[in-house]
């Protein structure tokens, strides 16, 4: 995977676009505006290009974007690859560019042979003329085609038209993973690199009281040691040296801010904010009049503890401070938040900051904020050279940007025919976009609402996929100092844990099928009404199974896309065993099946890890989870048989990345239900 | 001084003894396949063969292993049928566990030649993938089987 070189040299090829070059040797070059986190994005974005371009597949090599405008996402307003939204995002650009290119080399081949455009045809990488049997290959065309004015609105493809769109094709990184040539940003090599390894404080607050540089300094390898915002950094020539410098550097720290925070005292804080007035999010007709009115009401809590995001690569960045450049190398998913941060801290306008971006060993939003960054330009700032900045496991997981934990108290009610006509909400938490620096106004942090409530226009369309003729949602907001950032799927999973039990117990008490009655309050929702009908056929919903177990069902739609979970479950002397999940999933039309199907198996997997394992253990006021060891992440053994379906929709396209996670843990947890009729309102599941 | 064998090749290397193995491969060697995760051999990342044999190179002190062969991911074959096997069924994802996975694998392959794909699967359960790839790792081990059988009628 080549790292793109930051000022791209005039092409002697044809470059109609800043997203790809055909080379005089024929090669397509696409460059990636997006992330590969193993979402297959690099992948799906050159099969886009190479489709409406026709060029041949076998010419196709792709490079990672540098920072700049023309690689900013439209629905996201910068370069970052977050929110599903890169496929959706990129794919009438891409089109677009593409079929720029195949007008002009079509064009240029028809000014060489003196014949009109209409008796020419591109195919796979060719321009041929029929009538005389003429043809010239994309490399040979690549320079007079360069001449040509680039369309602006040239004519796409029609579906049926598709050669790669549409079809299984192989990863372009695939061979790369493989053989163990793949760069990723742990593996960044340069002359004179540094490696950096941070001390950090044990509790949320704590500063150092003091620390022995002079015994850090002492250890073989080790050449400054540099303080800053997130610890104290411990420079050096090798990861073991940077390791043995910080264990000799010895760091008293004093008390952190909260020194009695621990897990139980962070469940109360967040339990008792269900108590506590709120900010008001969104209320349509009168939920309180209709609930005094309802025929039955049901209260229920939910509570969700903090899960890590445990990227199978730990945190790292690389940076390399010159004095009128700064180039950063490593794994991030945003680049213009990363380059702008990198020049904050190095004193230099954004435009003298090259970003290099990595392959990331897994992303799962983690990598979207810049905090690793800022640690790698200090340490570079300070010893002038390129310096590494790696995070150890341990450091990985206790100084992780948690996905918030998150209690729900939800109060609904049935009209005398089990109708569901109200349903008042109160979300505890902690807050999101303090952790990003932006504002909460009015107490309304939205990342922590999506799965309830969203704006109306937002890329992210995480609204509560129900009709409700009264409806409202509260928010409180915890001042614990517990950090959280975005999560796969953000909070659409730990709120439809709450929003899908709660919609089977109330058909409990409706005494309806869950299917049923959630189909009731999804009349004006087709799309969401159509997942629902495709896995409860798919899933053998309704057909009888033993004693001890049982199906669960359940639906969420984020970030344009509409999936519904069955989960076949057993339970036998406490344990759960998930037998089956079946997925069905609408994302419109399906660029990349192969992709799809992958990140939907991966994201029913990652769900069912923090369903079943996972939790972050806090003590003493900071987190007392070390590693792999006791931060337990599914195994082999525990995956269930998964099976896709995809619905063939021609409806709006959505994203694939996240919308696979939020249904299953409320499928597993019905199931459970199903199976033994206890209803179980927290995870990771204890029976 | 210490001399070690990987991948066919002796390298004399100037690091402590006590150095993890891992870290020797990464920082002298500059092979980068080998990958860390945890640092304390609970994942499989850092999967390398030893004599032959899946050991996690995090926990494997460098001076330990004089005269051994030691081989990474980039020193087994392009045509293991772990490796082809994998380009086959499209296994990876973010790919950072892979290349132990294969290792792991292709170990277990080789310490039981008869043993069917269930068996070696069976065996993986102190592997970690984040990405969730586990359905297709399970493809992938199928698939590897199947293809050194018909190797071996060949």
């Amino acid at each position: 995977m080549k790292l793109a070189k930051a000022a791209e040299a005039k092409s002697s090829g044809l470059k109609p676009t800043a997203y790809y070059e055909v080379t005089p040797d024929g090669v397509v070059r696409v460059v990636i505006p997006s992330s590969e986190m193993g979402q297959g994005i690099y992948t799906t974005l050159a099969m886009i290009v190479a489709d409406e371009l026709e060029a041949d597949w076998g010419k196709i090599q792709v490079v990672q974007a540098p920072a700049a405008d023309a690689f900013k996402n439209v629905l996201l307003d910068s370069q970052m690859t977050v929110g599903s939204a890169a496929t959706r995002g990129w794919y009438v650009p891409l089109r677009k560019a593409g079929a720029a290119g195949k007008t002009m080399l079509i064009e240029a081949a028809a000014q060489e042979w003196k014949v009109p455009v209409s008796e020419c045809a591109a195919e796979k990488g060719t321009v041929r003329h029929a009538k005389s049997g003429r043809s010239l290959s994309y490399g040979e065309l690549a320079a007079k085609a360069a001449k040509l004015p680039v369309p602006q609105d040239p004519q796409l493809k029609k579906e049926s038209e598709f050669k790669y769109i549409g079809k299984a094709m192989p990863r372009v990184d695939g061979p790369e993973k493989v053989n163990g040539k793949a760069i990723f940003g742990y593996d960044v090599d340069l002359p004179d690199i540094h490696y950096a390894i941070l001390a950090r404080p044990p509790a949320y607050g704590a500063k150092p009281d003091s620390f022995d540089e002079k015994a850090a300094m002492a250890v073989d390898g080790v050449v400054k040691v540099v303080p800053g915002p997130h610890g104290i950094a411990v420079c050096a020539k090798s990861y073991t040296a940077a390791l043995k410098g910080r264990k000799a550097l010895n760091v008293k720290w004093g008390a952190g801010s909260h020194p009695d925070l621990d897990s139980a005292s962070i469940e109360k804080a967040l339990m008792s904010g269900l108590e506590q007035p709120g900010a008001n999010a969104i209320t349509t007709g009168d939920p309180k009049k209709a609930l005094a009115q309802a025929a039955k009401v049901l209260e229920a809590t939910y509570y969700v503890p903090c899960v890590a995001h445990a990227t199978m690569e730990p945190m790292n960045f690389t940076a390399h401070v010159q004095q009128d450049r700064c180039d950063i190398w490593g794994p991030t998913q945003g680049q213009t938040i990363a380059q702008m941060v990198a020049g904050q801290v190095a004193g230099l306008a954004p435009d003298k900051v090259q970003v290099h971006t990595t392959l990331l060993g897994c992303g799962l939003g983690r990598r979207a904020a810049p905090d690793f960054v800022v640690d790698a330009v200090i340490a570079s700032k300070a010893l002038g050279k390129p310096v590494k900045v790696v995070w150890t496991r341990e450091e990985d997981i206790q100084h992780d940007l948690f996905r918030s934990a998150v209690a729900h108290k939800i109060k609904a009610g049935l009209d005398s025919q089990g109708n569901l006509v109200a349903w008042d909400h109160k979300v505890s938490c902690f807050s999101i976009q303090k952790y990003m620096g932006m504002p909460i106004e009015k107490g309304i942090d939205m990342f922590v609402l999506w799965g309830l409530h969203d704006a109306p226009q937002s890329p992210t369309k995480s609204q509560i996929a129900y009709g409700m003729p009264n409806f409202s949602v509260e928010l409180f907001l915890s001042d614990l100092p517990v950090p959280v950032t975005p999560w796969r799927s953000v909070q659409n999973a730990p709120n439809a844990f709450a929003t899908e039990c709660f919609m089977d117990e109330l058909a409990q008490l409706a005494g309806k099928d869950s299917l049923a009655f959630r189909l009731e309050s999804l009349k004006d929702n087709p799309r969401a009404r159509r997942v629902l009908e495709t896995v409860a056929k798919n899933s053998d919903w309704g057909k009888p199974l033993p004693k001890g177990r049982g199906r669960g069902i359940a639906q969420h739609a984020c970030f344009g896309s509409y999936v519904a979970q069955v989960a076949d479950v057993s339970v036998k002397d406490g344990k759960v065993t998930v037998n089956r999940v079946d997925v069905a999933v609408d994302c419109g039309p399906v660029v990349n099946p192969n992709a799809l199907e992958a990140q939907i198996e991966g994201a029913v997997v990652l769900a069912l890890s923090t369903t079943l394992r996972e939790e972050v253990k806090f003590a003493k006021g900071g987190v007392a989870s070390k590693n792999f060891g006791d931060y337990n992440i599914i195994r082999m053994s525990e995956v269930p048989d998964i099976r896709v379906h995809i619905v063939n929709s021609t409806d709006e396209m959505g994203g694939i990345g996240e919308p696979g996670v939020p249904p299953l843990a409320p499928a597993v947890t019905n199931a459970v239900f199903a199976a033994t009729g206890k209803r179980l309102r927290k995870i990771p599941l204890a029976l | 001084m210490i001399s070690i064998n990987v991948n066919g090749k002796d390298y004399q290397v100037d690091v402590p003894s006590d150095t993890p193995l891992l870290w020797v491969i990464r920082d002298q060697l500059k092979l980068m396949g080998t990958k860390y995760g945890c640092g304390i051999g609970e994942c499989g990342t850092c999967t390398v063969h030893i004599d032959g044999k899946a050991q996690r190179s995090c926990a494997v002190e460098v001076g330990k292993v004089q005269g051994a062969k030691i081989t990474t991911i980039e020193g087994l074959s392009e045509n293991h049928p772990v490796k082809r096997a994998w380009i086959e069924e499209q296994v990876v994802q973010c790919g950072y566990c892979q290349p132990g996975v294969i290792m792991e694998v292709a170990s277990l392959m080789a310490e039981s030649p008869k043993a069917d794909a269930e068996t070696i699967v069976r065996s993986m359960d102190d592997v970690i993938c984040r990405c969730g790839s586990y359905p297709r790792i399970k493809k992938g081990i199928a698939k590897a089987v199947d293809i050194a059988r018909k190797e071996v009628k060949k």
